[in-house]
């Protein structure tokens, strides 16, 4: 089918005001008498709190101060299960849980007033690591300590044991990971007999009502949120929108004044969610040709003090855990547990890209045992059409997989430098290397998600051929405003320009759902493109000037033939996966342990890419933050503290860092995705960790299982080798 | 009392010199297209040019800028047409567009030392500023286009 807009690289919506510095994020908002909002925060990382004293030389009688006692409604930070209070009354079960909340028009003395509220508590014993968690001698949380737990059952695996040619083993794990977009969190809010109103940076409006209603106990239409100019989310500001709002609103209930609250980096990066450290282990079994007899794995992931998105992460992580393989027999056992460290939250992948990097290590270690080449190995065992994953889901795309891996090993030229590599290797200390991973990524809700979600979008017909497209989706880089407005004007036969996106704003847009799970082009976007059609239709001439103004609203309707089992784990996961194989070629230097990634191939299939270069952007930086995990940014630990929480000392990868990064795409169309889409945004972040490790080992044949690997580790590592 | 030239108007400030000049520019002047991201000079949002040459501003005390001529984002050019700004609309180079006034601002400071750029040294002019989105190659790209060199 031959396409006007889609598939062509428009330009960006709201690209003007990016480049001229106009576009308007939160902390540029400034309202008449406004106030601004701080948070005291435990210092301790659990116990009882025993004293506040409000000391030094501070005219406390101007501020405005909020605690626990100030909440109208529940004091709970409604999302999943209603356990993280917005300010703790009598107990803190983390290092950086709320308490108070200070406002006040000067800033500056707002930060002198913070750091004289002194606070006494009474220690209790506290939990800092999965394993404790799970030995539950003290508990934290619940009766064990549990979040949640999944198990997939598929087949027998009990029984393959003894007919395995090969057992392999082995155990892999992830440290924690900031999202670091770099406009920090931020809100204002306002209170009036309209109710309450929220600006700021977020993912998902509706999220932060329902949140806002259950704690001041008002109606829908008395919660109004507007999302401002996002910079940067990355599963950031998915749920902790809702606690920040929630302060801000606070305090301008008490003070009956606009109060912005933005949060400092440190403050950011301490207080705010991550990526959930984990740790997988694999017991595989396999034939003596190489193929996957048995799969039995445990994923485990560190949540932090409250339940937030930590079983839904879980979740992801879990159907995940087997890949893009075709295995009979499979058994997977997961687990979320509590500690006492801020709530681990969304970013990008969701919990997918921990339990994919340990699985594509593991198809490497696999691979060597059995004495067959990565890619050979894996091509024995890909998915094919009409296979099944671990959740018994039928790959109904016509995709070839191993042509997939294949073609994106040539681009790099694997096999050559497999081969020349190790020759050049012998003769320097700067030891070269290439690795890979092939790997899925499903797209949108988990399961029945979708169909719960029940999401709604809007179109307006204006006069002179100008269209609204009214959805909860929000901008924030990924490029919602240019796709979903390229997809109205393809289907109605506009031009782009007359295509207007509206900004969420929860009194005018109606429920899209979240924008999160990488479901915003393919799912929505469907929406989108059903009520354009549905819109076309009714109006023969195209003459939206004589109709006058029109609206056609449409709801989520599940494909057909979509079964998911909640209780057992089994059923289609996904609407839609998709595809990729990425490879990473690094050198590590032997003698300062630093790795550097000198070329990197992402190819995938993600269904009909809709914009060519917002695309590439996305697996860009999907890449990018890949990388970081891989070999920057690591999270170092005290007491449930982040103890390195500045740009200093946490260290992302910077322009020098990432490599001309190679992106192709391949496109075999989704028909329930918009134009023939798939989800891409989080696709990028679960292969790059894996290819780059599996390039360390074969660039100095030591295995590292765990990220990020910094050139401490590379060294330490090194010398135990020489030692032994 | 301080006076300094930003964005061409002559100002003067009687406040506290060790005020950093991105709160002067962002508080006080309200030309918010310079941003805060980290308070330390590491990511690159707060980029603005002093006498021409790209400096961070959340760093220095508006004390330093005595005398001196600031330009913002807002005063590159006067309808966000500057060359810079043309070819990153062209190339769609922003995503979240946080961080993209400080690229472009020292960008420009960059075309204004190398008009004509190679790769190493739009790369050692560049690899301050921080874009978590992961831009880079789309900002490499529309640099050599504004400068008319060859991608």
């Amino acid at each position: 089918m031959e396409y006007r807009l889609v598939g062509t690289a428009v330009p960006r919506k709201e690209a003007g005001r990016k480049v001229s510095g106009t576009a308007e994020y939160v902390d540029d908002v400034r309202l008449p008498e406004m106030l601004h909002g701080v948070t005291v925060r435990s210092t301790i990382p659990r116990g009882h709190i025993r004293k506040i004293s409000f000391d030094g030389a501070i005219p406390w009688h101007e501020f405005v101060i909020v605690d626990a006692r100030d909440i109208p409604g529940k004091n709970v930070v409604s999302l999943i299960y209603d356990d993280q209070p917005y300010l703790a009354a009598e107990r803190v079960n983390h290092p950086q849980e709320p308490i108070l909340l200070l406002a006040h028009a000067d800033k500056h003395l707002l930060e002198r007033a913070r750091q004289n509220v002194h606070i006494e508590y009474e220690p209790l014993p506290a939990v800092f690591h999965l394993e404790e968690a799970l030995a539950a001698e003290t508990v934290i949380w619940g009766e064990d300590n549990v979040f949640k737990r999944y198990t997939i059952e598929k087949g027998e695996v009990d029984a393959m044991w003894s007919e395995a040619a090969f057992i392999v083993e082995g155990e892999y794990s992830t440290g924690a990971q900031e999202q670091l977009y770099i406009e920090p969190n931020g809100m204002i809010a306002t209170f009036g007999a309209e109710g309450v109103t929220i600006r700021g940076s977020m993912q998902c409006p509706f999220y932060v009502q329902k949140a806002l209603m259950a704690l001041f106990g008002l109606p829908a239409e008395k919660v109004r949120v507007i999302q401002q100019e996002t910079g940067g989310a990355f599963g950031g500001k998915e749920e902790y929108p809702s606690m920040l709002a929630g302060h801000a609103a606070l305090l301008a209930l008490k003070s009956g004044k606009p109060v912005k609250m933005v949060y400092d980096r440190e403050e950011d990066m301490a207080a705010t969610t991550k990526r959930h450290p984990s740790k997988t282990r694999h017991r595989t079994a396999v034939t003596s040709d190489g193929r996957l007899l048995a799969m039995e794995v445990e994923f485990s992931i560190d949540g932090g003090a409250y339940a937030t998105l930590s079983g839904v992460v879980l979740s992801r992580g879990t159907i995940h855990s087997c890949g893009p393989y075709r295995c009979d027999n499979v058994r997977v056992r997961s687990v979320a547990v509590a500690t006492n460290a801020p709530p681990h939250g969304a970013f990008r992948g969701f919990g997918a890209p921990q339990s994919l990097f340990a699985l594509e290590r593991h198809m490497d270690k696999i691979a060597r045992t059995v004495g067959l080449e990565p890619d050979e190995f894996r091509a024995r065992n890909l998915l094919r059409t009409g296979d099944s994953t671990a959740t018994g889901q039928v790959i109904k795309d016509p995709i070839d997989l191993v042509r997939l891996q294949s073609r994106a090993l040539d681009s790099i030229g694997y096999h050559e430098k497999r081969r020349r590599f190790p020759v050049e290797n012998a003769r320097s200390r700067r030891k070269k290397g290439i690795g890979f991973a092939t790997f899925f990524h499903g797209a949108g809700f988990t399961g029945s998600g979708e169909r719960f979600l029940q999401s709604v979008v809007t179109l307006e017909a204006r006069a002179a051929n100008r269209v609204r497209v009214l959805t909860s989706m929000t901008e924030m880089g990924q490029g919602t405003n240019t796709v979903l407005a390229q997809i109205a004007g393809e289907a109605l036969g506009l031009c782009y320009e007359q295509v207007e996106v509206t900004n969420p704003d929860t009194a005018e847009v109606p429920n899209s759902g979240p924008t999160v799970a990488s479901r915003t082009a393919m799912v929505v976007g469907k929406l989108v493109e059903n009520a354009a059609r549905e819109m076309k239709a009714k109006l023969p001439s195209h003459d939206f000037a004589a109709l006058g103004p029109l609206r056609v609203t449409v709801q989520y309707k599940e494909p057909p033939g979509i079964f998911w089992d909640d209780a057992l784990y089994r059923g289609e996961a996904y609407g839609a996966f998709s595809y990729a194989t990425y490879a990473a070629e690094v050198t590590v230097d032997t003698l300062t342990g630093e790795v550097e990634v000198n070329d990197f191939v992402a190819l995938q299939e993600v269904g009909r890419v809709l914009h060519p270069v917002l695309a590439t952007g996305q697996i860009e930086g999907g890449v990018a933050q890949g990388i970081g995990m891989a070999l920057y940014e690591k999270v170092v630990w005290r007491d449930g503290v982040m103890v390195n929480n500045q740009m200093t000392n946490y260290v992302m990868p910077t322009s020098a860092d990432i490599p001309n990064i190679r992106v192709y795409f391949e496109e075999i169309p989704y028909e329930h995705g918009a134009m023939g889409a798939k989800g891409i945004g989080e696709l990028p972040m679960d292969g790059p960790v894996p290819a780059v490790l599996n390039a360390i080992e074969n660039a100095i044949g030591i295995d590292f299982d765990h990220a990020p690997v910094l050139p401490e580790d590379v060294l330490a590592k090194l010398a135990k080798r020489r030692v032994a | 009392m301080i006076q300094l030239k930003v964005n061409g108007v002559p100002r003067k400030f009687e406040g506290d010199p060790e005020m950093p000049l991105l709160w002067y520019l962002r508080d006080v002047l309200q030309l918010t297209g310079t941003k805060f991201g980290c308070a330390m000079g590491l990511c690159g949002a707060c980029t603005i040019h002093v006498d021409g040459v790209a400096e961070r501003s959340c760093l220095q005390p508006i004390g330093k800028s005595a005398g001196k001529a600031i330009t913002t984002i807002e005063g590159l050019s006067e309808h966000g047409d500057h060359p810079l700004q043309v070819a990153w609309k062209e190339a769609n180079v922003p995503q979240c567009g946080y961080c993209q006034g400080g690229q472009i601002m020292q960008a420009a400071s960059l075309l204004k030392q190398h008009p004509k750029p190679s790769d190493e040294q739009i790369d050692a002019g560049m690899e301050g500023n921080i874009c978590r989105c992961g831009t880079y190659q789309r900002i490499r790209k529309a640099i050599k286009s504004a400068a008319g060199v060859k991608a």
